[in-house]
């Protein structure tokens, strides 16, 4: 299903949650809203779900106005951080809550429940589990019964809260893995918010990048990642060392460094040089290594700048010899923005 | 090899006496040591006396002094009235708890205060006050009596009193519970389709039932002790309004000591045997914790 937002407002306060937001989804998409804390970014998505409801602006499901409809009336599966199961009930309980509450003609047979009720459990990879009461089982596990519960109800959209925040590095990627295959299965309409760029690049078709209220850029995640909109996307995807300077004739210059920037007016600015963008050159700035990390393929090395800035460069694990004393490097790619 | 060496090799853990697992928790032996002394001093030790005090009649005296109809009455009438109060409390417990716990509004810290209220109060003075407000001349009785329901000096005024003295135990033994209840789960119900009245039907009120029941068995005992408030506004009536405490004391004073033990030893039976079912009742929807 197609989700639009249209130019959607929300004060908390007299602080600006939502500040025009604009943002079509289409069918079948996941799209990730990546921000830091206080973005606005679970605030979108909770007034996508119907639990929480904008000053202005319009929220339209299929070009049906939905933005002051109820969360029961709009059909979404919603997946919570701290997974919010109903720990009175076991795992089939739960999963089935959204299928028993319907009333009359709605409601499906018991049969009927039961089997899509083991259907999912099979599609999350619980099978055998459903007598199991929520405090019995993993936090993995949980979030797994919450992500089948929202799909029980076979939602027009299904929306993920953090759904990866409360777990621990292995499971939550293997849980990522986990929701795409999901998504791929059922091909819901999926939104899911994080603050974590790399799920977010990794398992979005499309990134949305909040901040301060406003979506700063949106493109699938390699665009947001070589092409950066702003200085604040190119700070927040991916890493990047930062430099503050001054652009004069087309080029920007911070201490020893100095990078092309094209088409920027001239005047104090910012630029940015990811760590792999940087590469040993002849003719580039002398750079001091302080430290030589390596991290399975690659080496991330740490260096001090003449002018004392530090930056931080990758290299492929084949030149980790490389990197001792006094190196000169060149950026290879850069991106500046006036500040 | 000798069998000294035998024993050196046997593992260390099957030396460990039974009910002592190793744990980094200290002080096991001190505090049930504690514990159990105290409960012998304070609890045991009192209520074996009365066991030893009713075994001093004969077994037909027993039973006609516990089984009298005059005692059934009174039984009766406790343990009733007890049930419906704590029946009451139970459902105005989850109320008062839902108030307090779910809305800010003005006078919240004195409805807070006035709920402990109970607890403090003397009981005769509590008494005293309901049969005043209940009489068939009091503020609230003169408005009842031309509906035709008299509230005192009858069972209900028994029920009345054991309301006001229960209500605490439900309010505060719900409220923190309720607190703890997560928005996430109610919001996850409602994405779900749950209305407003399912979602406390079927996910907030079942969450609430461990805490409940403790609270509601806390005010039945209570209820079933409940003495000095009750005699006020009782009416004290033999098979009609008198209350098991009651009949204690009436014994006690006409020196029938071991009639006296023998209807609290039945009274502690019923209250023992219903509080273990209820406990048993608690650990099983506990399951889920």
């Amino acid at each position: 299903m197609t989700i639009s937002i249209r130019s959607v407002q929300k004060q908390f306060g007299r602080y600006p949650a939502l500040n025009h937001v604009d943002l079509e989804i289409a069918d079948g998409e996941l799209l990730a809203l990546l921000g830091p804390s206080g973005s606005g970014k679970t605030t979108l998505l909770r007034a996508i779900a119907g639990l929480e409801f904008p000053d202005a602006g319009q929220v339209l499901f299929h070009d049906k106005d939905v933005t002051y409809a109820s969360a029961a009336a709009r059909r979404v599966g919603f997946v919570f951080q701290q997974y919010a199961l109903f720990k009175h009930m076991t795992v089939a309980k739960n999963i089935a809550f959204g299928l028993d509450v319907r009333k009359g003609k709605d409601k499906p047979p018991k049969a009927e429940i039961a089997k899509r009720v083991e259907e999912l459990l099979k599609l999350v990879e619980l099978d055998g589990l459903g007598g199991r009461y929520p405090s019995q089982l993993s936090g993995g596990q949980r979030q797994r019964v919450a992500l089948s519960r929202a799909l029980a109800v076979q939602p027009s959209v299904l929306l993920l809260d953090e759904p990866f925040g409360a777990l621990d590095a292995t499971v939550r990627k293997s849980l990522r893995k986990e929701l795409r295959r999901v998504h791929d299965a059922t091909g819901v309409t999926t939104i899911f918010v994080t603050h974590d760029q790399e799920e977010a690049l990794e398992l979005a078709d499309r990134v949305a990048i909040l901040n301060k209220g406003q979506i700063e850029q949106i493109g699938t995640p390699r665009e947001v990642h070589d092409n950066p909109a702003s200085a604040f996307v190119c700070g927040f995807v991916g890493e990047a060392n930062r430099f503050e300077g001054q652009i004069s004739g087309g080029r920007f210059v911070a201490g020893p460094l100095s990078l092309p920037a094209p088409g920027v007016a001239d005047g104090p600015a910012v630029g940015f040089v990811r760590p792999h963008d940087f590469t040993l050159a002849a003719d580039g700035v002398e750079a001091k290594v302080e430290r030589v990390n390596v991290q399975g393929a690659l080496v991330r090395v740490d260096a001090v700048l003449a002018s004392g800035a530090r930056i931080e460069i990758a290299a492929s694990r084949a030149d980790a010899d490389r990197f001792t004393g006094s190196v000169t490097v060149a950026a290879g790619k850069s991106h500046v923005y006036a500040a | 090899m000798t069998a000294d060496s035998l024993a050196a090799q046997r593992p260390v853990a099957a030396r460990r006496p039974l009910f002592r697992r190793r744990s980094a928790i200290p002080g096991f032996g001190l505090t049930l040591g504690v514990t159990l002394s105290v409960l012998s001093l304070i609890v045991l030790i009192p209520l074996s006396a009365v066991a030893l005090k009713a075994a001093e009649l004969s077994p037909s005296e027993f039973l006609a002094a516990a089984f009298s109809q005059r005692a059934l009455a009174a039984y009766r009438l406790t343990f009733g009235a007890a049930l419906v109060a704590a029946v009451v409390n139970g459902v105005f417990g989850v109320l008062t708890a839902w108030a307090m716990v779910r809305y800010e509004f003005p006078g919240k810290t004195i409805l807070n205060a006035l709920v402990d209220l109970p607890f403090a109060l003397p009981t005769a003075v509590a008494g005293i006050a309901l049969a005043t407000l209940y009489a068939p001349n009091g503020w609230v009785g003169q408005f009842l009596t031309p509906l035709g329901i008299k509230a005192a000096y009858n069972p209900i005024g028994v029920t009345i009193a054991l309301v006001f003295i229960g209500l605490p135990f439900v309010v505060r033994t719900i409220e923190p519970v309720m607190r703890d209840l997560s928005a996430d789960v109610e919001e996850a119900a409602a994405s779900l389709g749950a209305g407003r009245l399912a979602t406390i039907w079927r996910v907030i009120l079942p969450a609430l039932g461990p805490a409940w029941l403790t609270g509601f068995a806390m005010a039945f005992a209570r209820g079933v002790g409940e003495y000095g408030s009750v005699i006020f506004i009782a009416g004290n009536m033999p098979y009609k309004s008198e209350i098991a405490p009651l009949l204690i004391i009436i014994q006690l004073e006409q020196f029938q000591y071991a009639q006296a033990a023998t209807i609290a030893v039945v009274m502690l039976v019923v209250s023992f045997l219903m509080l273990l079912v209820i406990n048993a009742i608690q650990a099983y929807s506990r399951r889920f914790v």
